[in-house]
Formats: structure tokens, C-alpha cells, sequence
């Protein structure tokens, strides 16, 4: 675990109460922080001098369904700056009983169709997203299939046999 | 000999049906269905180095209505096959289908909630190419493999009728 990079310590100053953990491991930078700042941290990270990060490149989540209890899932966000070569993490957990959290397209136009994916897979709810449905399978589809208790051999085929 | 000695040399006595698949296999009109990787291996195929024109199955149709061999090219996902089971179901008949590559032939390695174990589960397959993607020799061997088979098929062989994978 070496010393925490820049990013950490400017959010640590900014945001004291939002964020639960962080680490930094051989200059990879990883905050979690509460899924109800997600908007504030993004953006902040975004507009800030020195930060930059203008460039949303992956949005994704972890189901810990099994490994640990509640909160069950993680929304991942992966950011980069083109202006100072800087990548960051931000982790935001949600649970199972509240599965939503707030969408960032305000932001990142871009993250549209990361959290249509998002939703469609595992069925995360995001909140203020303009067209929140299924982006890849359809919509007479049952369930969200990333998920850990979506059965292994779970068939829903639009035509012809269940194989 | 019999009757060709007194015709001469200007006339040749067939069979209809004969003459008929011999035209048929040597000039299939292809429709690419094609929806993945082995999209490439297809291209190899059909282009000037292994050529599929030298067989007669050169000129791609993008109307099913005017193509009689279907080549399914990719993974099927369940979200497709509808599309899939219309356009068969769209071309005239006489009609083939060739299903090419691991994943249109068995789903290959993906065993999940997204893909359709095998094309032959919604429509009639004549030949299977296996491969991941398949060589370019393999498809051209299935090709002549089913010109084999259209050479001895009958009127009677025909129509053959929709999918029988109802629902579209």
C-alpha cells in the first residue's frame, strides 16, 4: 500500500463525511464513498483545477451476493483525465432493499448507455437517467442475469425450444 | 449407341431433375446472415484468395427473396433469432442453409442465458462447418458438400415449408 495520490487527499479535504474508505496501490487511487454524494464527488472531480477528470470511461458493478452482507452490490466508476494523465476509482455501495443510485449523465453524457447496461444486467435503478430500460436483451426478459442468483442455466428464449 | 448415335453430336439426353440441381449447385445465390467474428473468416472466403466464386457461390444477396442458401455467420443470440427464423422464413424455395462456424452450429462456448444452443433448434440446417473460426478449406469442403447433396435431391424433395419453430 504506498502513500495516498493527490486525488485521495483533495477529496479527503472536500468531502470528510462522504467518504467510507479509500486506498492507493502503485499509483491506482480507489474511494468509496457514499452512494448519496455520488453526483457532488463527480462532479467535483470533474471541474476542479488540478483534478480534471474529464473523462468517464467505465461504469460497471460488483454483486457480493455470498461474500459479504449487506450492502450487496458496488457501482464502479472509472474516471481519467486527459489533461494530467490521472485515473481514479470511485466505488459507491448500494444496497439490495435500495437499489438505486443517482445517475451522472448531468455530467457524463456518455454514461447513458453504461448505466442502461447497468440496469439491464443488474438491475440498478438510476435515478434521474431519461430512458432507464434494457439497452441489450430484451424486454420480455426476466430478471438481471449478471446477478449472483440468477440461475446458471436460467433460458428465456424469445422463440423455439428452452435448449 | 441407341438414340444419341442418330441425334449426332449437337444434341445431349439428361434427366430433368438432373440438369436441374446441376444448375442449382453450381450457381447458389448466397444471403450472409452474418452477426460475428467469423464475419471476417466469411470475407476471407468469399474474397480473391480462397474465392467461392470458383464454386459457383460467389454473388451475395441481401434480399432473402432473392438468395437460396442462407449462410448463418456468428453467434445467435435469443434476442436474434426471431430475425432469424423471418428471414429464413422469407426465402423462396428451393433453399439451403449453411451453418457456419462452432457457435451457429452448437452455441460453441457460449452456454448461457444469451445465446441459442444451435441454429438447427429454430431452423433446417443442411451442412455444419465447425471452427472457432472455421478455415477457409473447411467452408469451402461444406460447400462442396452440399453441392453433393443438391445433386441428388428430387422435385419431390420440395416445397419443404416454413421453420417449424412457430411463433413469428
Amino acid at each position: 500500500m504506498s502513500e495516498d495520490g493527490v486525488t485521495i487527499k483533495r477529496l479527503r479535504d472536500k468531502f470528510p463525511d462522504s467518504i467510507i474508505e479509500s486506498h492507493s496501490f502503485r499509483g491506482d487511487d480507489t474511494v468509496i464513498i457514499k452512494k448519496e454524494d455520488i453526483v457532488e464527488v463527480c462532479r467535483f472531480l470533474r471541474d476542479e483545477k488540478g483534478l480534471a477528470y474529464n473523462f468517464m470511461m467505465d461504469l460497471t458493478v460488483v454483486d457480493y451476493l455470498n461474500i459479504r452482507e449487506e450492502p450487496r452490490f458496488e457501482v464502479v466508476y472509472h474516471l481519467y483525465s486527459l489533461e494530467h494523465n490521472h485515473r481514479v476509482r470511485i466505488k459507491a455501495p448500494v444496497s439490495e432493499s435500495d437499489c438505486s443510485i443517482d445517475s451522472i449523465i448531468s455530467l457524463w453524457i456518455g454514461a447513458n448507455w453504461f448505466e442502461r447496461e447497468a440496469y439491464d444486467m443488474y438491475g440498478i435503478i438510476f435515478k434521474g437517467h431519461p430512458d432507464i430500460r434494457r439497452i441489450l436483451l430484451y424486454k420480455e426478459f426476466k430478471g438481471h442475469p449478471l446477478r449472483k442468483d440468477y440461475p446458471v442455466q436460467g433460458r428465456q428464449p424469445l422463440i423455439g425450444p428452452k435448449n | 449407341m441407341g438414340i444419341e448415335k442418330i441425334l449426332g453430336d449437337n444434341i445431349i439426353l439428361t434427366q430433368l431433375n438432373k440438369i436441374v440441381n446441376w444448375a442449382r449447385k453450381y450457381s447458389f445465390f448466397l444471403y450472409p446472415f452474418i452477426t460475428a467474428c467469423c464475419g471476417m473468416e466469411f470475407m476471407s472466403v468469399a474474397g480473391p484468395r480462397y474465392d467461392l466464386d470458383r464454386f459457383g457461390a460467389a454473388l451475395p444477396r441481401f434480399s432473402p427473396r432473392q438468395a437460396d442458401l442462407m449462410m448463418v455467420v456468428g453467434t445467435i443470440s435469443h434476442k436474434q433469432a426471431p430475425i432469424l427464423v423471418k428471414v429464413y422464413n422469407q426465402m423462396a424455395e428451393p433453399k439451403w442453409v449453411l451453418s457456419y462456424g462452432v457457435c451457429a452450429c452448437s452455441g460453441g462456448f457460449y452456454n448461457n442465458y444469451a445465446t441459442v444452443q444451435g441454429i438447427d433448434t429454430l431452423i433446417p440446417v443442411d451442412i455444419y462447418i465447425p471452427g472457432c473460426p472455421p478455415r477457409p478449406e473447411m467452408v469451402l469442403d461444406g460447400l462442396i458438400k452440399l453441392q453433393k447433396k443438391v445433386a441428388e435431391e428430387r422435385f419431390s424433395d420440395w416445397p419443404k415449408g416454413a421453420s417449424p419453430v412457430a411463433g413469428v
